[in-house]
């Protein structure tokens, strides 16, 4: 942006929104210089504040509280940082309909204080310390809890949405049930701030069950991790997770939360321990690296992996995933979620590129012959240039059509997503 | 908004009959007949060339046969019905549609409550039902994939000898379509703990409205990229037409205890509903039934419910037994507490059969003791339940029209039955006009139009007081990435249809690495 333009910018976003300020080197996106940053604090400023970009051509990109704005490919352009952070209010908790509405900058450890004085929680584990309600949203965050009670896609009942001509709009409603209209907060779960800002959103919540209990046990293999996941699966315990963590120092451990009623955890406990067999151990509290995602387990973060697949499919991806980190002499844990087919890598963030490719190259095709995909969803710039981050999507035209209809000037976080959306 | 006999349990393609027809005027809902019949020509020829003749219907007579879903109210006779075998049969036929500017509906088993497979007069019925494979059981991944024609209820039946089965369960479920069930995000009793259609599929190939085939999500879930699946869920047909589905298997439960609760009142039912899911225990199903629908039950079923009940609960948990036990004995110590004066376990597989064929039956059932009847569907959040009850009463007593309460009480899912005699002058109006009330009941009180039902014809006329009209102006864009000429079931969902534009090739500016012919894919 030119300085003309900027200050004709500020002055449109300052009649738009109360809080607009110019940005520091701190609001940089992914590295991407930002000039302002627009903090509104109601639905209708985001709007105005929309209007405002729109009318000057601005890239605008939203954060909530900015934990994982360096996820995805690093936008084009990032003019304004929309910030959320002003609508951080917990707005009504009907804890007799089991239902939380938010607005979208609201911390999700808020939004558990709050629910959680009725012992109740919205099922969505913090994987990102930090997080707020929006963010989490737009990258589809999910963590172990993920197999009994599904992901936000599951738990989000309604949500309300500015688009980037500055509409309003919602869907979905407060109600478990509605099959009413288009189901759009599953189109914006996961759309990396490149579809709409999400402002509130509406979630039904679970109970805290009375007990908990983590049953662990080491593994040497990757047919043995992938044996132990199942046994587990098929059986009658019913976990909540299924945890696989193979630290790159060769420790694997297979990791079972049980929730429910005292008795009950107790003797599905004791099943549990049986189906993992020598070396099972049970325990309150949750082994180390449980829920924390593995290229945040140093201070320094590192460059993240998300890879899937069918749950047969677990033995040879973390088979792959492993034998091709070794082969590029580069160290990898992985821990994920073995029921669901989910497994999350982390390597150092000073990884070479060619090391990093090679990893994802090799990996990313055995995902694939199980029906899942591989996303570098965290990484330096020299990575993005050099490696295809997003990897192959199906149906892009399609997504491309849908980028279209909201935002076909391409003004909220311009190539942030798959195939440049 | 007329489920005149909404008839759950007819099974068969036709469920009305063409002898009483009364064609609805012609709207932008339904066409006109005899406009595209170059178009219609020319898509039969197409259609003819790929599959047997009896695949592609022509005739007058046959075609009445597809004229109405299980909302036997509103007929409309097709222009050409096809009956394809594969995805590429169906994908052809979609392009010959879009290449004709030809509308087009899709239907599986037609057992819709909403008129969501109502045909169009100007355009093509495309029935799923000759595509019934179970293409596989996947119980190491806890996944089917199915073709869309396949029966709902079947997909269990393949997956139970190795402990598993498809959640999801519409009280149709002996004869409706998988595909159906995706394109309405249909319930069942035991989505409580569940979950619904959208919970289940994680897969789906579907044919776009341009006859194009695309993959969306598969057997690994989150698949990069919008989440397109997600949005196809539930769009009633107007997104594409699936054909094939990947749906979740969840493994068979260690135990199931049912409970029947008889209770004197509506009230007390409502609280210890309130009362058991407050508690923290998550039953598979907590259903309700007011005094007339018992009458009904009884008459039709012989269920044996508990005499004198002004309502009963049906409480289902299921899980280890271990919890099993433990959550039983809590919901047994809530329903006394709230006044329940009789309960009744059901000891064996026969028994709970019994308890639960009242509860299903119930819709067919009330055709014992009313000639119509309007089958609704709404949603309330369930702590208003007491008060909405009340206020259906209310309206009842006002208007001398009998409603007879069946419903999912757990998730608040209403189904009030609107008993009239369509003999008697003005009786039909005035059961509309309840059933109306009834859904603005629900909405000023935070809910829902339809919880399981789907919008359809039926109810795209109420959805103005459920959303503005930038929220359904939202909605259609997804509409018109997907469909810009509008051809997919046109009519149904939105009042009034959004002018799509020129969609394609508006992009300003494109990814630098595109534009340098780096990449594509990035």
């Amino acid at each position: 942006m030119t300085t003309v333009s900027l200050d004709a910018a500020r002055t449109a976003l300052t009649s738009a929104c109360q809080d607009v300020s110019d940005a520091t080197p701190a609001d940089a996106v992914d590295g991407v210089p930002v000039a302002l940053v627009a903090r509104p604090s109601t639905t209708e400023e985001v709007a105005e504040v929309l209007r405002a970009a729109a009318g000057h051509g601005l890239a605008v990109v939203p954060r909530g509280r900015g934990t994982k704005l360096t996820w995805g490919r690093r936008p084009e352009q990032a003019d304004v940082v929309v910030d959320l952070s002003r609508m951080a209010a917990v707005l009504d908790h009907a804890a007799g309909d089991l239902i939380v509405k938010t607005e979208a900058g609201a911390l999700l450890s808020d939004v558990q204080t709050t629910v959680g004085s009725a012992g109740q929680r919205l099922s969505l584990d913090e994987y990102v310390p930090g997080s707020s309600i929006g963010g989490m949203l737009a990258t589809n965050l999910s963590g172990p809890g993920r197999v009994a009670v599904g992901t936000a896609r599951d738990l989000l009942l309604g949500v309300t949405v500015v688009r980037a001509d500055g509409v309003v709009a919602k869907a979905g409603g407060r109600v478990v049930k509605n099959v009413a209209g288009y189901d759009l907060g599953k189109l914006v779960i996961g759309s990396f701030g490149t579809l709409v800002v999400i402002t509130e959103a509406v979630f039904r919540l679970h109970p805290v069950p009375a007990a908990r209990r983590f049953v662990t046990v080491p593994f040497g293999s990757a047919d043995e991790a992938a044996r132990l996941a199942q046994s587990v699966v098929h059986a009658q315990v019913v976990p909540s997770a299924v945890e696989v963590e193979w630290r790159a120092d060769g420790e694997g451990t297979v990791g079972v939360l049980l929730g429910g009623t005292p008795a009950g955890v107790e003797a599905r406990t004791a099943t549990t321990l049986q189906l993992l067999g020598t070396g099972a151990e049970a325990a309150e509290q949750p082994p180390a690296g449980w829920g924390v995602l593995p290229w945040l387990d140093s201070s320094q973060p590192g460059i993240g992996l998300k890879l899937t697949c069918a749950l047969s499919g677990l033995a040879p991806v973390l088979s792959a995933a492993r034998r091709s980190a070794a082969d590029a002499g580069v160290p990898l844990t992985l821990r994920g979620s073995g029921a669901a087919g989910v497994l999350y890598g982390g390597l150092p963030a000073d990884a070479p590129v060619g090391a990093v490719a090679a990893v994802v190259a090799a990996t990313r095709a055995v995902c694939s012959e199980h029906g899942g995909s591989l996303v570098v969803l965290e990484s330096p710039a020299a990575v993005q240039d050099g490696v295809d981050t997003w990897g192959p999507v199906p149906a892009i035209d399609l997504m491309r059509r849908v980028k279209e209809q909201f935002d076909p000037e391409r003004r909220l976080a311009p190539g942030r997503f798959v195939g440049g959306i | 908004m007329s489920g005149t006999h909404g008839t759950e349990s007819t099974a068969g393609p036709v469920l009305g009959t063409a002898s009483d027809t009364v064609p609805p005027e012609a709207t932008s809902a339904t066409g006109e007949a005899g406009d595209n019949s170059a178009g219609i020509a020319a898509v039969g020829r197409v259609a003819r060339a790929l599959m047997p003749d009896t695949g592609v219907i022509s005739d007058p007579t046959q075609l009445r046969t597809y004229e109405c879903d299980g909302l036997a109210h509103y007929r409309v006779t097709p222009a050409l019905v096809v009956l394809p075998e594969t995805t590429e049969q169906l994908a052809a036929v979609v392009r010959a549609c879009a290449e004709h500017g030809v509308p087009f509906v899709a239907r599986g088993s037609g057992t819709g409550l909403s008129g969501g497979a109502l045909p169009r007069a100007d355009g093509v019925l495309l029935v799923t039902s000759r595509m019934r494979t179970i293409r596989e059981i996947r119980h190491a991944d806890q996944r089917a994939v199915v073709e869309p024609g396949v029966i709902n209820l079947d997909v269990t039946r393949a997956a139970t000898p190795e402990g598993y089965y498809y959640a999801p369960d519409p009280s149709s479920q002996q004869i409706c379509s998988i595909g159906g069930n995706l394109a309405e995000n249909s319930g069942g009793a035991h989505c409580l703990k569940y979950g619904f259609t959208s919970n289940h599929v994680l897969g789906t190939e579907l044919v776009t409205p341009q006859g194009d085939v695309v993959q969306l999500g598969g057997l690994a879930p989150d698949a990069p990229g919008y989440d397109l699946l997600g949005t196809v869920v539930g769009s009633e047909g107007t997104l594409g037409i699936a054909t094939t589905a990947t749906v979740r298997l969840v493994r068979l439960p260690e135990e199931v205890r049912t409970l029947l609760a008889g209770f004197r009142t509506t009230d007390d039912a409502g609280a210890a509903t309130s009362a058991i899911i407050g508690s923290g225990v998550l039953p598979a199903a907590i259903e309700m039934m007011d005094a007339l629908a018992i009458e009904a039950a009884e008459a039709a079923v012989h269920c044996d419910y508990p005499a004198g009940a002004g309502a009963v609960l049906i409480i289902e948990l299921d899980g280890p037994s271990a919890e099993v036990e433990h959550e039983y004995a809590e919901v047994e110590r809530l329903c006394r507490e709230h006044g329940a004066f009789e309960l009744r376990l059901a000891i064996d597989a026969a028994e709970r059969a019994l308890i639960w064929k009242g509860r299903k039956s119930a819709f067919a059932a009330v055709g014992r003791i009313s000639p119509d009847y309007i089958v609704q569907d709404g949603v309330i959040p369930r702590t208003a339940l007491p008060e909405v009850l009340r206020a259906i009463a209310e309206l009842s007593s006002s208007s001398g029209v009998r409603v007879a309460n069946v419903f999912h009480a757990g998730d608040g899912n209403l189904h009030p039955l609107v008993l009239f005699d369509d003999a008697k002058p003005g009786a039909g109006e005035a059961a509309e006009k309840v059933s109306g009330a009834i859904l603005d009941l629900c909405i000023t009180h935070g809910g829902a139009i339809t919880g399981e039902h789907g919008v359809g014809v039926d109810k795209a006329a109420y959805m103005p007081k459920m959303f503005t009209d930038d929220d359904l102006d939202t909605m259609q864009m997804v509409r018109c990435a997907f469909d810009p000429d509008g051809i997919a079931n046109p009519g149904k969902i939105f009042p009034t249809p959004r002018l799509c534009g020129e969609v394609p090739g508006r992009r300003k500016r494109a990814h630098p690495l595109v534009e340098a012919g780096l990449a594509d894919a990035f």
